[in-house]
């Protein structure tokens, strides 16, 4: 199999049907979430669940996007699409875990925040940029898992903390690689050569420093879920442990720097610095 | 007073009315090169040196014209006092990405600028300020690496500088080329916005013609004061992706300045001509004692 063809089964994982979604992943880690309801402003989003669970004992806020199941669950959660109120009840259910220490999971599976008429006429970019904005001082820990697809700006405003684990066949970019190769090669049946150079597997994401930890699958979380909800379950009592013991400001310093150091240029030395010496 | 009001309310769309029925010009294909130009939203043929006088705005239907980061600067802040940070990083191809070099060089070729992002320091009528301007020249003043990290750096520095700071954006989103890693400057320039509100100090950010994407959906939404420009186009997700998702025609005026004004979503519509005399009131409500 070429590298093309490898990148491209990735991707045919992430996005199947047989993949587990939040909801099956949150019984089987936390089976007694209960779930909490709406932003308060304007309603309540299915494509975001949120709510309080206990692990080991320990309480936690639980958010997550989730794609729905069957035909009519995935139109309910409106196939993981969050609208403005899902980030604003998400924001809501995270500064309500600040204010009691609780540490916060959130879980990553989103094509993109829902491209519609009421979600511009309601704010989605200010509700997306708020949630980055607040989540990089949140003061409690923050883990984020990234189960299947993490659709850009969609994902990543719930997906800024601490730790950041991904699924070993999970995908995470700026666009979808059909969008992409609209964009790039003006053509949208491309998406496979473009999905090869948009870098969005696990490995790639590790390399450039977007996430902290690559969560193996064994036999892959579409055939068997074991395996890889047995290591998600592992990392999360040891991130935990260690969260949860780090003073607050370092927490808060060591997140601003990692996202501090993502990115890549060069920077060459100013001419009258170099004077100055 | 109402009843004056009403009139010239008659007035203004008899004039509108006029204005409309005006002979729209077509190409003026026997008038020299660099005398006129049209007019992009009502077709009129505008005098150069009108059109330069008028801050680059129609003077027959007010369109603002898009404008570049060096022309931003001369119109808003004083004579003489910009001065440029953070030039000295610049671009790689982080991803290898095919192209992205020459995309680059064009860019480069095109503003007259090294990136999409022009940061520094300058006055507004003698009040010192953090300015940053995006230059929908560069490669559609889209943040990649470079712009989110001059961005970011603009922040801090105004912060330890006890600044205030005002960004305009023009751009249409994240910089595909550079891949997540474009995406990770939303999460990074909004972040070290907190930054400022340690230190109280006031972010102005003006949306400009247009402001959408990845930059709508980070730094740009979330000054302490949200301004548009008159005739700017404001939103998240693409008119073209919105109408293939929801399968329907969109109204008129979808993400304009004055639909974000009527939706909530910015607390001002400003013309270009007045920009400078708003930021100047702004900063002089905020005025804080600077360090320097």
């Amino acid at each position: 199999m070429t590298q093309i063809e490898k990148v491209w089964e990735r991707i045919k994982l992430a996005r199947s049907t047989d993949r587990p979604t939040s909801r099956k992943l949150i019984q089987t880690l936390f089976p007694d979430f209960l779930e909490l309801h709406g932003d308060r402003l304007y309603g309540d989003d299915a494509a975001i669940i949120g709510g309080l669970a206990t692990f080991n004992d320990m309480p936690v806020t639980i958010i997550a996007e989730e794609k729905g199941t069957n035909t009519n669950d995935k139109l309910k959660h409106n196939f993981g699409m969050p609208h403005p109120e899902g980030y604003r009840k998400a924001l809501r259910l995270m500064k309500q875990a600040e204010k009691f220490r609780r540490p916060i999971i959130t879980i990553i599976d989103t094509p993109g925040a829902y491209p519609g008429l009421g979600a511009e006429e309601r704010g989605q970019a200010g509700a997306i940029a708020l949630n980055l904005k607040e989540l990089m001082v949140l003061k409690t820990p923050i883990i984020v898992i990234i189960l299947g697809e993490g659709g850009s700006g969609g994902a990543l405003a719930i997906g800024v903390g601490d730790h950041i684990m991904m699924f070993e066949n999970a995908i995470y970019s700026i666009l979808s690689p059909e969008g992409f190769a609209s964009i790039l090669f003006k053509d949208s049946t491309k998406a496979k050569e473009a999905a090869h150079l948009m870098k969005l597997t696990a490995e790639d994401l590790k390399y450039f420093g977007v996430i902290d930890e690559i969560l193996m699958e064994g036999k892959g979380l579409n055939t068997n879920p074991t395996t890889g909800f047995n290591n998600l379950k592992k990392a999360l009592v040891k991130q935990l442990n260690k969260l949860t013991k780090t003073p607050i400001n370092q927490l808060l310093e060591t997140r601003y720097n990692k996202f501090k150091k993502m990115g890549e240029y060069e920077e060459s030395v100013k001419k009258n610095e170099q004077l100055n010496d | 007073m109402n009843h004056l009001l009403d009139e010239r309310k008659r007035r203004l769309s008899i004039f509108h009315e006029i204005i409309k029925k005006r002979p729209i010009e077509t190409k003026p294909v026997d008038i020299p090169d660099g005398v006129f130009t049209q007019c992009e939203q009502c077709n009129s043929a505008i005098y150069n040196k009108d059109l330069e006088d008028n801050f680059e705005v129609c003077p027959f239907c007010s369109y603002h014209f898009r404008i570049s980061a060096a022309k931003r600067i001369q119109y808003t802040l004083d004579e003489n006092t910009f001065k440029p940070l953070f030039e000295e990083i610049t671009s790689k191809n982080p991803l290898g990405m095919p192209e992205y070099e020459d995309k680059l060089k064009k860019g480069q070729r095109i503003s007259k600028m090294n990136e999409a992002f022009l940061a520094g320091t300058g006055k507004i009528d003698g009040q010192e300020l953090a300015i940053g301007v995006l230059d929908s020249y560069f490669m559609m003043g889209s943040m990649g690496s470079v712009v989110g990290e001059r961005i970011t750096r603009l922040i801090e520095y105004a912060a330890s500088n006890l600044l205030p700071l005002v960004i305009f954006s023009a751009s249409g989103g994240a910089r595909m080329q550079e891949g997540i890693l474009s995406l990770m400057q939303m999460a990074k320039t909004s972040g070290a916005l907190n930054l400022l509100d340690e230190k109280g100090l006031v972010y102005i950010s003006v949306m400009t013609n247009p402001t959408t994407g990845g930059v709508a959906a980070s730094f740009a939404s979330l000054g302490d004061i949200n301004i548009a420009e008159k005739s700017s186009l404001i939103g998240f997700a693409g008119a073209r992706v919105i109408k293939q998702t929801i399968g329907q025609d969109l109204p008129a005026g979808f993400q304009t300045d004055i639909f974000q004004l009527e939706k909530g979503q910015v607390d001002l519509v400003v013309f270009r001509s007045h920009m400078k005399q708003t930021l100047s009131f702004l900063l002089k409500i905020h005025h804080k004692e600077s360090k320097s």
